[in-house]
């Protein structure tokens, strides 16, 4: 095998997986699957919004508070895995550092909880 | 981190358990039915804390490496924050109750947004700054919106977020700046660093982190969002904005000039010199069209900024002992000028135009009184309180070298008088109009009195603050 072939070996695999497997499955759609499309259905998402549209609609705002409380766990685990990746290293200090923080966030957690935001209806 | 370093943070640390635990009382029992007493509990921690710091606390000591400093300074501003917002808080509860806006997150975003700003006034690294600043805002912009059916509330919220997170971004930028140029976060790394001399990038972050402040204490030009969100908040919000919050903006101003940059003076001078005279004169001028007691207030507090700004700029001690003492004295007259507010009410319904108040006098003479008093002294009319602030900080531009500044100070202040004495005019001497009401809440009432009292007894020795002022002032600048 050519050296440099062999040294971007892993590289080409890869490529060669994702080129292959997303060809499997989008033929896989096209021969396999039952088709009997209706408008619901080849929208984007059958629900929430339109995915190419004016982007001053209205829209429920709700789904601006979900996602709002979706991004402070989000950061949450941000915070997390850099902690727990270096947790064998990791002082007391640094251990109840994030406990606190912990408690904090479940603090707020038991707020909106109880105050009903996690709530569709 | 050792128990001695907690051990600095105490005040803090009770403050923010406190929040939490309200939070979590409040939505586990009776909700908004439990505001009432949650929010003269939340008076009387401020009040405790505010003792606490005032009696115990000697000399000075730092925390996490200097990343949190307790000082003279840090406890003189902590103190006029706990007792206004305190002062604020109470006489608020009438106001929102009776417009069913008390809702039992209100007092909690009020502790929340104090312990920002006792972190602000205690950060000794921009890390800490900005930290502070950051908890006190946003507790902030939720308060704006508070009033949340009402359009002006939210815009007023949305206006104050957008342009907030604009100003966090100004100091954001400048703090990176500094920080690659410095090579550290901390205060007084960044003042050893000016030693070896001054990199232009190290300016640029200076005067970026300046404008930054200059948003959150609305010195103008960066003062765009002040009238419209005093306008569009609820009152007693407003009565907050102008109060603890620009106290604790002033002093993380007066802080990072003379702890990170106190080796160039000059330089950060000429930037805080020229915010307040822009500040001085537009709060003089643009307030005299002002119909609107609310946008008015909102103007005389850029021009109460300006002259704060006048002190800082000298870069002496004197110049930031005739701050604080501007600050303490400014901080008292809102409080009383904002119950005032607060009670103007016809049929029920709050009203905050200015000729509403036409003839108040023969009706409420004592109040008239009383509101004549605070506003000569917002004026700064001799022989009320406000003169002498107003005359501190003049006296230390001048002993600064700074005469231009101090002269223009007084032109602005003879123009600005203007409109203060116009809502007097109308209280006394207006065309008849239809009354207000004549209630008023008792706790709006001492405020209002003893507000205008302090002002007048004050004269004597302006209740010993000036020797507390200066030994704050003397730990920060060296």
């Amino acid at each position: 095998m050519d050296p440099v072939v062999r040294e971007y070996a892993p590289i080409l695999i890869l490529l060669a997986i994702a080129v292959g497997l997303g060809l499997v499955l989008i033929l896989a759609a096209a021969i396999l699957a039952v088709r009997n499309p209706d408008p619901e259905k080849v929208s984007a998402y059958e629900c929430g919004f339109n995915a190419f549209d004016d982007a001053r609609m209205k829209f429920d705002v709700r789904f601006y508070l979900v996602s709002i409380l979706f991004i402070i766990f989000d950061l949450e685990v941000a915070f997390l895995f850099p902690w727990a990746v270096a947790f064998g290293d990791l002082s007391m200090t640094a251990f109840w550092s994030m406990m606190i923080f912990l408690g904090v966030l479940t603090v707020g957690f038991a707020y909106e909880w109880k105050k009903g935001a996690l709530e569709w209806e | 981190m050792t128990p001695a370093d907690l051990n600095t943070l105490l005040p803090e640390i009770v403050l923010a358990l406190f929040a939490m635990s309200a939070l979590i009382f409040g939505v586990y029992t009776g909700k908004d039915a439990v505001a009432r007493s949650l929010v003269w509990a939340t008076v009387a921690v401020f009040v405790l804390l505010a003792l606490w710091i005032a009696t115990t606390g000697t000399g000075a000591r730092q925390a996490f490496g200097g990343l949190f400093q307790d000082d003279p300074f840090a406890r003189f501003a902590k103190v006029t924050i706990l007792l206004s917002a305190a002062a604020v808080l109470a006489m608020s509860q009438d106001y929102m109750a009776r417009r069913d806006l008390l809702r039992f997150e209100y007092p909690v975003l009020i502790t929340l947004s104090v312990v920002g700003m006792m972190m602000m006034v205690s950060a000794g690294d921009l890390m800490a700054l900005y930290m502070g600043l950051e908890l006190q805002s946003l507790a902030l912009y939720v308060m704006a919106a508070l009033r949340r059916g009402s359009v002006k509330s939210t815009e007023a919220g949305l206006k104050y977020f957008v342009l907030g997170a604009l100003s966090s971004g100004l100091l954001l930028y400048g703090a990176s700046l500094t920080y690659g140029f410095a090579g550290t976060t901390l205060f007084s790394g960044i003042l050893s660093q000016l030693g070896e001399g001054v990199p232009l990038g190290l300016l640029f972050g200076l005067v970026f982190m300046l404008a930054g402040l200059a948003f959150k204490v609305s010195a103008a030009p960066f003062h765009m969002w002040t009238p419209d969100v005093y306008e569009g908040s609820p009152t007693p919000v407003t009565a907050f904005f102008a109060t603890a919050p620009k106290v604790a903006a002033m002093a993380l101003l007066a802080r990072l000039a003379h702890d990170a940059f106190g080796a160039i003076p000059g330089d950060w001078g000429q930037v805080v010199a020229a915010l307040a005279v822009a500040s001085m004169a537009l709060g003089a001028i643009a307030a005299i069209g002002q119909r609107d007691i609310k946008r008015l207030m909102a103007y005389s507090s850029i021009a109460h900024m300006g002259y704060a700004l006048m002190g800082l700029a000298a870069g002496t001690a004197q110049g930031v002992q005739a701050m604080l003492v501007y600050m303490a004295i400014y901080v008292t007259m809102n409080v009383g000028t904002f119950a005032f507010i607060l009670s103007m009410t016809r049929d029920g319904r709050p009203v905050t135009t200015i000729d509403a108040l036409n003839q108040y006098a023969r009706r409420e003479p004592l109040r008239a009184l009383a509101m004549l008093v605070l506003l000569f002294s917002l004026a700064g009319v001799p022989p009320m309180v406000g003169f002498f602030g107003k005359f501190t900080v003049l006296k230390a531009a001048v002993d600064g070298g700074l005469v231009w500044l101090a002269v223009a100070g007084a032109v602005a202040s003879v123009v600005g008088a203007f409109y203060y004495l116009r809502i007097v005019y109308f209280m006394y001497f207006g065309k008849e109009a239809s009354a207000l009401d004549r209630e008023m809440s008792p706790v709006q009432w001492v405020m209002l009195m003893g507000s205008a009292a302090i002002m007048v007894l004050g004269v004597v020795n302006l209740f010993g603050i000036e020797p507390a002022a200066a030994l704050a002032a003397e730990t920060l600048v060296r």
